[in-house]
């Protein structure tokens, strides 16, 4: 396969060329009520190339890996109609390598019928929890063998593992209905889906116990944000604006995001890198053959770094961080995040809890959005503070904010850090990819929060 | 690859008491500028076959792109069949015609990669010359896609379809404020693409987005435009509408077909047969007919959408609504969402707010309780009203409401709909009161 591969990508001429191929094999499984409602196997293989002429890219992906030699031929003259002004890709080690995927319990060495038995066993936990009008349970595994061969001669086998489930818990009452979940994934370890009693049962209690939480008045709050849901908020927040490819052709987000510019106080750091070990976002190698790092964006509170493809760090005059991932063999690599997390602060949660009058306590995620400059995010569970103490349930809690604002409004920092691996992030047509995020508890003042 | 399908059904049989093929074949050219320039040409080919099989009465599932192991793929069917669900599906034994729908144009697949690069390079020219400070990413993408459903009990469906879409997002950042406007077409004919009026429409947004308007937190009337209504309303009728959530009792609007339970003036169907739109289609994924459901006529509930498994399951029969992706199986999802026009022309709504908000882009809405019918989203782009006139954009704004409370009195229902990608026909939708959180 590898001479032919070298071959294909040395009968074109272009300035830069790169091979993926890549063959997967994924299960998925699904329970609605107390059924299990479908049960699959998926199989595929296919490949891409992506050519670069003068700073023009073209892209061509297939199922018919035979006629490789075509598709390069195409990739390249799509480049050509693209040209641009040269486009020099920083360097970048060639490698030859070969990765393989090992996990505690490989998703691999399951069987179908011990899946099964185990999502169902969840599953009849949250019905015998708490009176609930339905439920669902998702889960899908997927292992990848990829081929990187790029026209510099890099050439690497990396084989990765996947694993992601979500239990939810749907209670009723009249016109009411609300929910409960709990969300995890691996690296295609089994592991993280034993012992979660506790987690589901309390997503089967959540569902029931949201219907009778008191709604919130729309309005501007102090929020305390749990590491979950903070999670979330600097990936939506700030992670995305830190992905160069939104940065590096607007004059004017280049000068607001320029390195060395505050954003917070001196508590707050982040960073993102798929090089942190053992989390759904990490790798060895990223699409463009570039190996994983870790990557401070925010350290002290000033701007030290962004994520980038060798593209975007070529225009931009900064380092590869080896952060381009294409979600499969279908799309061209892009500037994604891999495992972004805050860094735990000095204050414990009683400390952060009792400063605050009057605010909401906002737990967990259904999921956010962001422009930018602008965010928004879901709460999945939600308290009234009062006097620095919990109060009263809520539900419906959406919160939104302004970036920029927002990351200078965080008044304090949790010593803990938790994270969250059930995440898939969606970037233009490329969704869900594999992401983690942490963080510890955060308390952020002046947060709009929509309501009735 | 009709003949795989036969040979894959064969094969099936020996050990299945029912078996489907669900294949796609297609080939798709994205042409994308970036920040006003050309940035790529990209050409994707996928093809794909599904295996559905029913064995000892029970549902497996098995997909690949690989065809050369048509054994490979029996097997995975029936070794998930042993887990799957009881099939109560009725299974179609009729050959669909492709009809009148005319959903191939061979001036789409001739389209070539230069054309489309002009075309792109007209938009981007046309809305730059608006200002030099405007960044403009336009994609302009053409697919000619084959879909064959054939199962073992005689059903048939095989159509051809293209699609050319085209989109412009343009963005200007100023120092406190990122400006994002978009607009989209799409249709299965390049001649019916209407590029003037998806440019007109976002220059005039432009304009109007120059100044920033202080918004303010209460209870105010909304007006949405129907990109607005798509983005924040269809979300939670279409979750709630769905057979499934029905059938599971998991819906608010279920168990109460015949009652009035919206404005009188509030129609919904689904319609997947419109003439040279891209969301229609002789049949559904799994050979049923396409149809035209009406949903709610004057504010009555009439109807839920349902796939095979799920209208068995329910003592009813399929709406044409099973859609699924190759990886699963099919469930129900609307065609074409439409709501009818009403009497009231968008100047005379506008006319009508001393205060308020029209809401065109609404951010985070999907994040919310769907199912109860909540929606609460960052207004991403909307213009506050002062005395039934636009003046300016509002920023660090929230909505939010009940779309199945909002949906029970409306002050107006615009006097035209408008088709938004080939997708969906909505008109504006006028609310006299929704909740607005502001700083």
């Amino acid at each position: 396969m590898r001479e032919r591969i070298v071959s294909a990508l040395r009968s074109q001429q272009a300035d830069y060329i790169e091979v993926r191929l890549e063959e997967s094999e994924s299960t998925q499984v699904r329970f609605r009520g107390h059924e299990l409602e479908e049960a699959g196997r998926t199989r595929a293989l296919g490949g891409s190339v992506r050519a670069l002429v003068r700073g023009g890219w073209g892209f061509a992906s297939f199922n018919d890996v035979e006629r490789l030699p075509v598709y390069v031929e195409q990739a390249v003259h799509q480049a050509r109609l693209a040209v641009r002004e040269p486009l020099a890709l920083p360097s970048v080690p060639v490698v030859e390598d070969v990765v393989r995927a090992t996990a505690a319990r490989d998703v691999r060495g399951v069987s179908l019928d011990d899946k099964v038995r185990l999502l169902g066993e969840y599953n009849e936990l949250m019905w015998a929890t708490a009176p609930l009008q339905t439920t669902a349970v998702r889960y899908s595994d997927l292992v990848r063998r990829t081929t990187f061969a790029s026209s510099e001669g890099s050439y690497i086998e990396q084989e990765s593992l996947d694993l992601a489930a979500t239990f939810v818990a749907v209670a009723r009452k009249g016109n009411e209905v609300e929910q409960g979940f709990v969300s995890t994934g691996s690296r295609g370890d089994m592991k993280v889906l034993e012992g979660l009693h506790g987690e589901v049962a309390a997503a089967a209690r959540r569902a029931e116990s949201l219907l009778s939480a008191a709604r919130i008045k729309g309005g501007v709050y102090t929020v305390l944000v749990d590491p979950k849901l903070a999670g979330v908020f600097v990936h939506e927040a700030f992670g995305h604006l830190s992905e160069a490819d939104h940065v590096y052709e607007n004059p004017r987000l280049r000068e607001i995001m320029v390195l060395g510019r505050r954003f917070a106080g001196p508590h707050l750091n982040i960073a993102d890198g798929a090089a942190v070990p053992g989390r759904r976002g990490s790798y060895a190698y990223d699409s463009e053959g570039v190996p994983a790092q870790k990557t401070y964006l925010i350290r002290e509170g000033v701007l030290v770094g962004r994520l980038h493809s060798r593209e975007t760090a070529a225009r931009m005059g900064e380092a590869p961080t080896g952060n381009a991932r294409a979600i499969s063999y279908r799309y061209p690599p892009i500037v994604r995040m891999t495992n972004t997390f805050i860094e735990p602060g000095q204050a414990t949660f009683e400390d952060l809890l009792s400063g605050v009058k009057e605010g909401v306590y906002v737990k967990g995620s259904f999921g956010g959005e962001t422009s930018m400059e602008m965010f928004t995010f879901s709460a999945g569970e939600a308290f009234m503070i009062r006097d620095g103490k919990l109060a009263e349930p809520l539900r419906g809690v959406n919160l939104t904010g302004n970036v920029f604002q927002t990351l200078a409004n965080i008044e304090g920092i949790g010593n803990d850090q938790a994270w969250s691996e059930g995440g898939g992030c969606g970037k233009g047509e490329q969704s869900p990819l594999p992401v983690s995020m942490g963080s510890p508890h955060l308390l952020i003042h002046d947060v709009v929060i929509g309501g009735e | 690859m009709r003949t795989l399908a036969e040979q894959v059904l064969a094969l099936a049989r020996r050990s299945a008491e029912w078996a489907e093929v669900f294949m796609i074949s297609e080939e798709e050219t994205p042409v994308a500028f970036e920040a006003n320039r050309l940035r790529s040409i990209e050409t994707r080919q996928t093809r794909g076959l599904a295996l559905r099989v029913v064995a000892g009465g029970r549902i497996g599932l098995a997909s690949s792109s690989r065809l050369d192991d048509p054994q490979a793929l029996v097997d995975d069917a029936l070794a998930t069949s042993r887990f799957g669900a009881q099939s109560v599906m009725a299974y179609p034994s009729e050959r669909v015609e492709d009809g009148a729908l005319d959903l191939y144009d061979e001036e789409v697949t001739a389209l070539s990669p230069d054309a489309m690069v002009q075309m792109g390079q007209q938009m981007v020219d046309r809305v730059r010359a608006r200002g030099e400070d405007l960044l403009v990413d336009v994609n302009v993408h053409k697919d000619s896609a084959t879909v064959t459903v054939m199962n073992s009990s005689g059903g048939l469906s095989s159509y051809r379809k293209t699609t050319i879409s085209a989109s412009v997002h343009v963005n200007r950042t100023r120092e406190d404020d990122i400006l994002d406007i978009f607009e989209s077409d799409a249709s299965c004919h390049l001649r019916a693409l209407d590029v003037d009026g998806m440019l007109s429409t976002l220059l005039g947004k432009l304009e109007l987005a120059g100044d920033i308007a202080p918004a303010r937190t209460g209870s105010l009337p909304v007006i949405f435009t129907p990109k607005g209504v798509a983005m924040a309303l269809l979300g939670p009728l279409t979750a709630a509408l769905s057979g499934k959530a029905v059938l599971e009792g998991a819906s608010p609007l279920g168990g109460r077909l015949g009652e009035v339970m919206f404005d009188p003036g509030f129609s919904l169907l689904d319609d997947g047969l419109v003439p040279g739109m891209p969301a229609s289609a002789p049949s559904d994924h799994e050979g049923v007919p396409t149809q035209r459901t009406s949903l709610i006529e004057g504010g009555r509930l009439n109807a839920y959408y349902y796939d095979l498994q799920t209208a068995g399951r329910a003592g009813t029969q399929s709406t044409g609504n099973g859609l699924r992706s190759l990886a699963s199986l099919p469930t129900p999802a609307p065609r074409a969402l439409r709501i009818p026009a009403g009497q009231v022309a968008y100047p005379a709504m506008l006319a009508d707010v001393a205060e308020g908000l029209v809401v065109d882009q609404i951010m985070g809405a999907w994040a919310g309780n769907l199912l109860a019918g909540d929606f609460s989203g960052n207004v991403h782009l909307g213009f506050r009203v002062e005395k039934g006139r636009l003046v300016g954009r509002v920023k660090n704004t929230m909505l939010a409401g009940n779309v199945f409370r909002a949906l029970q009195h409306l002050a107006g229902i615009g006097d035209r709909a408008h088709w938004l990608d080939g997708q969906t026909e909505v008109p504006h939708l006028y609310f006299a009161n929704l909740a607005v959180a502001a700083r």
